[in-house]
């Protein structure tokens, strides 16, 4: 009964690490697979339910949203009613601006975050001294700091900025933390046997052996990062898909709306997946199947 | 099976330990793992040490390894104190402890590349030699994860002869592979080992394993451990797994047992749940023979 679970966990475990195979080859057995035909009908459900409930039957408040019909129009319109389609300038110009501070907050939160992390799972005092307080600060939810933030630091573009990389900074150093201290002592011992100076062991044993776990961190803080974006943009953005968002809202432009708001989902799966291939190239030693090695 | 190279004789390798005590936690929290333990383990032997489980084995190796400082007493390599970890000593662990994130050529490398005692490409050719040996030539590039049990265990053993140790201690190292290939290790040991006039301390909870590759067996009390007999295994080498059947091999296999059987019961009696087991065990295997006898 477990059987078909089993197998799908495997499957999707295969696949986060057959990196080495031809991407030939795993496309093909990906198509053979059922999974994305399962997929796909998920999907499918939901656009069917989407364009029932709107469009078709208009039941209770969903008649007020956009219609399924009507948001795709829009966006693969060559001249949207309201502006924002898939071949109009403004599109990809809000969806560049969040990208281009997403990656900038992200790049500082674990260039900042991961030596702390490491510091804080290897040296007992720099832990002592840091947890307590990291304990206290992260709990406070990424809305309440905007005041601070906009206060603090200059400018529209860089409390936002910083408030997105607030999110990442905490998950990353936790995951970095939790990922020095998963690291079995068996490899200390061994790597102060074999002669292993501080230097080789940060980098021979404690950052390979906390990799993946700091790439977990990596991948949450992805998510957290647009997260936190959308809502430092909402308040204080001039431009953004986060500010997209609520200014179509503002304005009545409910299609446009729908079409920022899947360009956002879109973004951060992208964004999500694009950090899941570096990791797996970086961790080629978790794969069992390496092909041709 | 035949092989190219074969081990070098080292210098030295000689380990004495004396009163050796060591404690852990403070007052009241506080516990005495080893209680006094005097040793000897002679150059260019084979030494087991075998014990109840539970009684201290692997802190007996963190010691000796230096991992862990004495309480009291010292442990002394070839007149010199041991006063911390150093490839003198090289431990193969229980499981493994390759590192994951290197393939078995870099983790054989690895100790002499940091410790810069050679060029580059020697190092490396003296890694393909000793992965020759342990027969892995083929799985130099793989990664730890790609290996089975036993091939981790052959790698791991090149990974610490590269450094040419003076004593390699070996702690319960084929735990965790299954029977067949836990006796095939055994003998591949003896095979690489026999005649290579290196000194090795093992230790195992396993009495046969034990019996078949010991020159000296130490026996160990339950906890606080220190050693309660030394038994001489005169079984001729170059040995093999037929010897298991042979009239000596019983002989001290009883001796031993029953050295274990006293030390178990005395530990149940002392509230040990893990002596349980064998008291019973050796009890069963009384009855047995003594039916059998009759």
């Amino acid at each position: 009964m477990a059987s078909p679970d089993t197998t799908t966990a495997l499957e999707s475990a295969a696949e986060m690490v057959s990196v080495r195979y031809p991407w030939r080859i795993r496309v093909r057995r990906w198509l053979r697979s059922p999974r994305p035909y399962r997929a796909a009908l998920g999907i499918g459900v939901f656009f069917l339910a989407w364009y029932l409930l709107i469009d078709a039957f208009k039941v209770w408040r969903f008649g007020e949203l956009p219609g399924l019909v009507n948001s795709t129009q829009e966006w693969l319109s060559a001249d949207p009613i309201f502006g924002v389609s898939l071949f109009t300038a403004e599109y990809y110009r809000h969806i560049w601006t969040s990208f281009a501070r997403v990656f900038a907050a992200f790049f500082a939160a674990i260039t900042l975050g991961v030596p702390i992390g490491i510091l804080m799972g290897w040296r007992r005092i720099f832990f002592g001294l840091t947890f307590p307080i990291l304990e206290i600060l992260r709990p406070i939810p990424i809305l309440a700091w905007i005041p601070l933030a906009i206060l603090l630091l200059p400018g529209r573009e860089i409390p936002i900025i910083g408030l997105t990389f607030l999110a990442a900074f905490f998950v990353t150093i936790l995951n970095t933390l939790l990922g020095v201290r998963s690291i079995d002592q068996v490899y200390f011992r061994a790597a102060q046997s074999l002669g292993f100076s501080q230097s080789h062991i940060l980098w021979h044993v404690i950052i390979p052996g906390a990799l993946p776990y700091i790439f977990v961190g990596f991948q949450i803080g992805m998510g957290a990062c647009w997260f936190s974006l959308v809502a430092a943009e909402i308040l204080s953005g001039s431009a953004g898909l986060g500010y997209k968002v609520w200014e179509t809202y503002y304005y009545v432009q409910f299609p446009t709306m729908v079409i920022t708001m899947a360009t956002l989902g879109l973004c951060g799966y992208l964004s999500s997946g694009l950090v899941r291939i570096v990791g797996n190239r970086l961790m080629r030693w978790r794969a069992k199947l390496l092909a041709g090695v | 099976m035949e092989h190219k190279a074969s081990i070098q004789p080292v210098e030295g390798g000689e380990v004495k330990l004396r009163n050796v005590t060591k404690q852990f936690g403070e007052d009241v929290a506080q516990t005495t793992v080893i209680q006094d333990c005097t040793f000897e383990v002679e150059r260019g032997k084979f030494t087991v040490v075998i014990g109840p489980s539970g009684c201290g084995k692997t802190t007996l190796i963190n010691v000796i390894a230096g991992y862990e400082t004495p309480t009291s007493g010292e442990v002394v390599l070839d007149g010199a104190t041991v006063s911390g970890p150093g490839p003198d000593r090289l431990v193969v662990f229980q499981e493994t402890a390759l590192f994951p994130w290197m393939t078995t050529l870099n983790n054989v490398m690895y100790g002499p590349v940091v410790q810069r005692d050679s060029q580059a490409a020697d190092i490396e050719k003296k890694a393909h030699e000793l992965i020759e040996l342990v027969g892995l030539s083929e799985f130099s590039h793989k990664y730890p994860i790609q290996l089975s049990g036993g091939m981790q265990r052959r790698a791991e053993l090149a990974r610490a002869l590269i450094n040419n140790p003076r004593v390699l201690l070996m702690d319960e190292p084929f735990r965790g592979l299954d029977a067949m290939t836990r006796q095939l290790m055994q003998e591949y040991l003896l095979r690489l080992f026999e005649g290579s006039g290196r000194t090795i301390l093992f230790v195992t909870s396993e009495i046969d394993e034990a019996i078949l590759l010991a020159d000296k067996l130490l026996v160990l009390s339950r906890a606080p451990t220190h050693v309660k007999a030394t038994i001489t295994v005169d079984l001729p080498r170059p040995r093999n797994l037929e010897m298991l059947t042979s009239r000596r091999y019983a002989e001290l296999k009883s001796e031993a047992l029953s050295i274990l059987y006293q030390e178990a019961v005395s530990a149940f009696a002392a509230g040990s749940n893990a002596a349980a087991d064998l008291v019973e065990a050796f009890e069963q295997r009384q009855s047995v023979q003594g039916k059998t006898d009759k």
